[in-house]
């Protein structure tokens, strides 16, 4: 079985399926990331505790079985079936990731060092002001090399999408190895390769990531 | 007689359980020049922090500009200020700080004009040429595009003292602003210093372990000890007639 | 919709699948363990091709889906040309796990290594210690410590992600809940329960591990001991 003109020309049927859910619980996740980061830090107690529910329990258990609960939950709590497969892998993965990059999103604002507000303060800026001139531009820095890191994890998370029937690079994958059992060593070789190579702009991204980040801490 | 500019009123501070500031009564003056010297652990920070807003006094009033900073009318009653109410009164006041805390993610210029153009709201152009004029004064005119961490600690500093100098402040503060120079860098930022000392109009507060450049150039010498003024004059009158054992000591430490 | 019943009555049936669970995950760390050693001895040779491709072979294996390497290792191992031999879904899961979490395993003893100073070898050398020596007495002592923390977070990552194992049809909670679910068409009781069981597991652990770092870090961390002493300071 050739893996260039038979395997792959198979898997790419898939490719759009795992692009699109990984975009989009990406963008998902970095919402989620941003609002519930900053939630953590707000003055509100009622708000603080409620997200830190929100981050304990999607950090606390697996995505797998956030994926198959709200696979299960969804169309009974919306009644009928309103969400599309698509939509629940985006939702479990987003809310899975958003809560890890909550986390990132706090400690890096909490890592800019409080002379930078106490700057900020003197140079007369609301709170507001410091935040979106001093603090933030400093904490995206610190965040990037995580939040590549975490889109690697989210690339991998996808391939659990097939669990719930969605049509992946995985599913292509898997339907063909149960008519070619004997090439299933093959076949399963180039789809790890196909989500390598997705994975490699995410790598080098993560990487240059990690150079700017060191630059600009240094005051 | 003018009227003082900042007026503390039986100002204390404590953090936790150590008391600070045991009751701190101060007038500064428009223009005033005003060093604030004594041994470390006395307060000295504490006492331009609060004007700075950076820390909240737990009792006394401090006033600038005849407004009381960390207090405010609401129907009727003084209250605890909020922030609006600290970022109008606390507009005539400049602060430099012992660790610069330049923007690391600006360049020189942009670490200028930044609050300017979205703090008071002014015209672009108009402050990036006021902002490159004051890097100039500092000596810094050839590294606006640069970033602070292309700088030694006394340029950093120079920036952060133009940095300052372009929002015009009324007031400024110096916060033990040679401390954490290398010995050899610390004359470039007292030069700056005392060409604003004379050229400029503010008043000025400095907390420095620098005792001959302070009596220098001050009008007025504080000595903090312990939490309280110990004993306060014109530079002449606190070294030389001063009967204050303390003070004494501290100085004979200074000057050998 | 919800029922009480159903919960009841799904958990002692998921409950049955803990032990495998934990078992799996305590057996795949130690595999982990052990191969990330491998890496780091592979990483250590000073020949540059080699060093990149194990480099390259690490990155590949740590960001390709561990499901799809649980998948190779049960449905394609066994008709691999030559070595084809089938494992028990239990092995399958141990091994692929434990090679997947394996690479993070392999940087973490780096970075346990690099974190030992320049300074604290030559020292050593200066001091005329044996190579065994140097290793025992001088940089393993500083290497280790640091790096605990950091294992007990790959551990509960570990046990979070062994559910997967489930779709190799390894017995653990996932695959009682799964078959419960489907016997009793009661999936959101018995996944509930799976997530109450992860959770009352990693988050106390976690916890646990955070304190541990703090305590790490006070011993290890100059900076976190200036800082202390720093607070210890009065303000001036």
């Amino acid at each position: 079985m050739n893996p260039i003109t038979e395997i792959a020309p198979q898997l790419l049927r898939g490719l759009q399926t795992t692009l699109t859910v990984l975009l989009a619980s990406a963008l998902f996740s970095y919402l989620m990331a941003f609002i519930g980061g900053l939630c953590r830090l707000s003055k509100n107690f009622l708000l603080r505790k409620f997200t830190g529910l929100y981050i304990e329990i999607f950090r606390g258990t697996s995505l797998i079985v956030q994926l198959f609960w709200l696979y299960y939950a969804i169309p009974i709590l919306f009644d009928i079936d309103l969400a599309s497969n698509w939509v629940i892998g985006v939702i479990a993965i987003g809310l899975n990731y958003g809560a890890y990059l909550s986390e990132v999103v706090r400690s890096s604002i909490l890592s800019v060092a409080p002379g930078q507000s106490e700057a900020a303060t003197a140079l007369n800026m609301s709170s507001f002001q410091r935040m979106r001139f001093v603090i933030f531009p400093q904490a995206v820095r610190m965040m990037l090399p995580e939040f590549g890191n975490y889109t690697i994890q989210m690339l991998k998370g996808t391939a659990l999408i097939s669990l719930i029937g969605l049509r992946d690079i995985f599913y292509y994958g898997d339907i063909m190895r149960s008519t070619n059992l004997a090439h299933a060593p093959l076949i399963y070789a180039v789809v790890l390769i196909f989500y390598f190579i997705l994975a490699l702009p995410l790598i080098f991204f993560t990487r240059k990531a990690e150079e700017i980040a060191k630059k600009g801490v240094a005051s | 007689m003018t009227e003082p500019i900042v007026r503390y009123q039986d100002v204390h501070k404590s953090f936790g359980d150590i008391n600070v500031l045991k009751g701190i009564d101060l007038d500064i003056f428009p223009a005033e020049k005003v060093a604030i010297i004594g041994p470390s652990g006395s307060g000295k920070t504490t006492i331009i922090r609060m004007l700075m807003t950076l820390e909240e006094p737990s009792s006394g009033d401090i006033i600038v500009d005849g407004t009381n900073l960390w207090k405010m009318k609401k129907n009727g009653t003084m209250v605890e200020a909020n922030e609006k109410h600290l970022r109008s009164v606390r507009g005539d006041i400049g602060m430099v700080f012992q660790h610069f805390n330049l923007f690391p993610h600006m360049t020189i210029l942009e670490n200028c004009m930044t609050a300017p153009i979205h703090v008071k709201g002014e015209d672009k152009q108009e402050v990036e040429e006021r902002s490159i004029q004051m890097l100039e004064r500092v000596g810094l005119g050839d590294k606006i595009h640069n970033y602070p961490s292309q700088l030694s600690g006394g340029q950093k500093q120079r920036v952060a003292m133009a940095r300052a100098l372009v929002m015009r402040p009324k007031i400024m503060l110096f916060d033990e602003v040679t401390s954490a120079l290398d010995p050899e860098l610390v004359g470039e930022v007292l030069e700056v210093i005392r060409d604003i000392a004379e050229n400029d109009d503010m008043a000025m507060v400095l907390v420095t372990h620098e005792m001959d450049f302070a009596l220098d150039i001050a009008d007025k010498v504080l000595f903090l000890d312990e939490g309280v003024i110990a004993e306060q004059g014109s530079a002449t009158d606190v070294i030389e007639h001063s009967q204050n054992e303390r003070l004494r000591e501290f100085l004979s430490r200074f000057r050998g | 919709m919800w029922s009480w019943d159903r919960f009841n009555e799904a958990f002692p049936h998921v409950l049955q699948g803990l032990t495998m669970t934990v078992w799996v995950t305590l057996l795949t760390f130690l595999f982990a363990l052990i191969f990330g050693f491998v890496w780091l001895f592979l990483r250590r040779i000073p020949l540059r091709p080699l060093n990149w491709t194990v480099t390259w072979i690490m990155e590949f294996i740590r960001s390709t889906p561990p499901i799809i390497q649980l998948f190779f290792m049960y449905l394609a191992w066994p008709v691999l040309p030559y070595i084809g031999v089938t494992l028990s879904p239990i092995t399958c899961a141990v091994i692929g796990l434990g090679i997947h979490f394996s690479t993070y395993i392999g940087e973490i003893y780096r970075s346990g290594i690099e974190s030992v100073g320049k300074g604290q070898w030559e020292a050593a050398t200066a001091l005329n210690f044996s190579l065994i020596d140097k290793w025992r007495r001088i940089i393993l002592p500083q290497a280790i410590p640091p790096t605990i923390p950091m294992l007990g977070n790959y551990f509960i990552i570990l046990f979070k992600e062994v559910p997967i194992a489930a779709t190799i049809s390894v017995q653990g909670i996932l695959y009682m809940a799964n078959t419960f679910g489907a016997r009793n068409w009661a999936y959101i009781e018995a996944l509930t329960i799976v997530g109450i069981i992860l959770l009352a597991l990693s988050y106390p652990s976690a916890v646990l591990i955070r304190k541990l770092e703090v305590k790490m870090n006070t011993r290890f961390d100059k900076n976190a001991v200036i800082k202390k002493i720093e607070k210890g300071v009065r303000p001036s």
